[in-house]
């Protein structure tokens, strides 16, 4: 246990020095705060007298010209876990620390077990810490402390954020076993969030309208058209994240994403939020699949870094 | 004395097809310089990773101090130094830095720490560079501080890959040097295993020849020349004009004179001393033109030439 938590400090003590952090963490302030003063220019608008969760919009309110704090946490977050994962072992490999560590009397987990938790405490700091700056600024600003509701949910929504981090962050690492070259290993993890960010809603929008074309489409193949969507959709983690995060920040509305529903059945609703319990009922299998990917990734990269043989060349 | 490394039948076999260490049988004793030697992909490094416990033999067993190291790796480890052959540090720490880090993995009390740094560091001459970083090392400071690194766990065996790859010869002198010193002074046991013959004979005084996973030779190194050179110590090659019978058997008449071979008009005399100059009188009284005569002691090169000519 010893040397994890000496495997772990150093690690921690190299990210907190290390320019990418620095650069990360100066980016993620800036868009944490630029759209906290769009969503405090918008606030008025969106949020009405009743409204029992104003300060949750600070979150997820948005503008015309930037997104929210949510939407920039999404694309953020897999960014964040892949540049502190990707060069964990092929740079130790390659700058032949690897085989001095591993002729070091410690367990071979102990290098790999120290680097993710050094990765993922990061991680939970950054996330953590611009969270609570917006929940400061927000609370100077608008006024109007948050419920300890509020709060939970903005503790659940930090701690999903972690483990969604530590999904991309396991990946990440298991890229850095398998592939010898840094370059190698951050372009396909790269690659893959690209593919989940940007091509996976083009291709399930195409299976979508090819299954059930929306051209006079009755309302039936509309909802089978959203439906196929959807479920494609939800191939991608991302997808899992945001829908999970919007529906613990929005209480009022959010859970609507998770099925079709008409326009003219949401007028007809009443604007009623959902009690934390149901909130998380309804994100529970997104949130299962979440922590089970992170923790699948990581086991995976486990795995094969025990089996591999460290040679010095 | 004892034997600080045994392995018996150690076998390593990848895939099921290829075997790199073929029922491999060594011993080592405490206190010595042993030289393992061999091509590369001879299987010196499959048997020091066997050693280390980072994988696993397929057959037989191999244990260090008293310790196995399939199943007993921490141990082992805790008194085994190794350096690896492109040994690395964390080029953005100081070299206290670095040395710091190995002494916390290694379990050393954080009172003892500095102190064992800095003995360290003076045994290798690098204690002027404690505070800089890595990255301005040149080369052979680097491995300089790869022998400072190995000596913070205090080890009784050190191991060390391929000590003077890359080197220029001042540097890997001093290198040697620093093995010979640390060997007599602090009686630590050396395994080096390289494919630079000149280098490693300074030093060892036992070597084990490697090919295709197997020992094809062990033993002091005046031991393994003189099995091949026919007992003599010396080998001197003279290449003659012409080669008349009477002469070889005047040669063969000289005092010392184990065996004489003749191969064209190449002569090549096996003895215990250097008799280049009696040989080279006898062969001027003949009036016989010599165009060229060396001499070979029982250089470990001929030896390990000798070892892997019989190989092909």
């Amino acid at each position: 246990m010893r040397s994890v938590l000496t495997v772990f400090r150093k690690e921690l003590k190299d990210h907190f020095s290390s320019k990418k952090f620095l650069i990360l963490l100066a980016l993620i302030y800036i868009a944490g705060l630029a759209s906290t003063y769009v969503a405090l220019s918008n606030i008025h608008d969106v949020a009405s007298a009743l409204d029992r969760h104003v300060f949750l919009r600070l979150y997820t309110t948005g503008g015309d010209v930037l997104p929210s704090f949510i939407s920039f946490i999404s694309f953020f977050i897999p960014i964040i876990g892949i540049i502190f994962g990707f060069d964990a072992i092929n740079s130790e490999r390659t700058s032949g620390n690897l085989s001095r560590l591993m002729s070091q009397p410690i367990y071979r987990d102990t290098v790999i077990n120290g680097k993710f938790l050094a990765g993922v405490t990061t991680l939970s700091i950054i996330i953590a810490s611009i969270a609570f700056i917006i929940a400061g600024v927000g609370l100077t600003s608008i006024g109007v402390p948050p419920t300890s509701e509020e709060i939970l949910r903005i503790f659940f929504f930090v701690f999903i954020c972690v483990f969604y981090g530590g999904f991309w962050m396991g990946l990440s690492i298991l890229f850095s076993v398998v592939m010898e070259k840094t370059a190698a290993s951050i372009l396909t993890a790269i690659a893959i969030w690209i593919f989940f960010m940007f091509f996976l809603p083009i291709i399930a929008n195409a299976i979508a309208n090819g299954v059930a074309p929306l051209e006079n489409a009755t309302t039936a193949v509309q909802i089978q058209n959203y439906s196929i969507e959807q479920s494609l959709l939800r191939i991608s983690p991302s997808t899992l994240f945001t829908e999970t995060i919007a529906i613990l920040l929005i209480p009022t509305g959010g859970h609507f994403m998770l099925q079709p529903v008409l326009e003219s059945d949401i007028a007809n609703m009443i604007a009623n939020p959902l009690s934390l319990g149901q909130s998380l009922i309804q994100v529970w299998p997104q949130l299962v699949v979440i922590i089970a990917l992170a923790i699948i990734c990581f086991a995976l990269s486990y795995v094969v870094f025990m089996r591999q043989e460290i040679r010095s060349t | 004395m004892n034997n600080i490394i045994v392995a018996e039948n150690l076998t390593k076999i990848y895939d099921q097809t290829t075997t790199a260490v073929d029922h491999l049988n060594l011993t080592i004793e405490e206190g010595e310089i042993f030289g393992l030697l061999g091509p590369n992909g001879a299987g010196k490094s499959t048997i020091i990773l066997m050693l280390l416990g980072l994988t696993e033999p397929t057959e037989g067993k191999i244990s260090v101090a008293g310790f196995n190291s399939t199943r007993e790796p921490l141990k082992v480890k805790s008194v085994t130094g190794y350096l690896p052959e492109k040994v690395g540090f964390y080029e953005d720490m100081t070299a206290y830095a670095n040395l710091f880090y190995t002494a916390e993995l290694n379990r050393i009390p954080y009172r003892e720490i500095p102190d064992r740094i800095d003995k360290a560091l003076s045994l290798v001459n690098l204690s002027p560079n404690k505070r800089q970083k890595v990255k301005t090392f040149s080369k052979g400071m680097k491995q300089r501080l790869g022998i400072a690194d190995v000596l913070i766990k205090e080890p009784k065996l050190v191991i060390f890959d391929e000590p003077t790859e890359g080197l220029d010869p001042k540097v890997a002198n001093q290198i040697l040097n620093t093995i010979l010193d640390l060997n007599r002074e602090n009686g630590i046991t050396f395994v080096l295993s390289s494919h630079q013959l000149n280098m490693v004979q300074k030093v060892c005084a036992r070597v084990g020849i490697m090919s295709h996973g197997k020992l094809v030779g062990e033993g002091p190194i005046d031991e393994l020349g003189r099995d091949i050179f026919g007992g003599g110590k010396y080998r001197i090659e003279i290449e003659l004009a012409r080669v008349p019978d009477e002469l070889i058997a005047k040669i063969k008449s000289l005092p010392g004179i184990i065996s004489v071979g003749v191969d064209g008009s190449r002569l090549s005399v096996v003895c215990n001393e250097d008799l280049r100059e009696d040989i080279s009188r006898t062969i001027a009284k003949e009036a016989i033109i010599m165009t060229g005569m060396d001499i070979k002691q029982d250089a470990l090169e001929e030896i390990y030439l000798r070892y892997f000519k019989e190989e092909e």
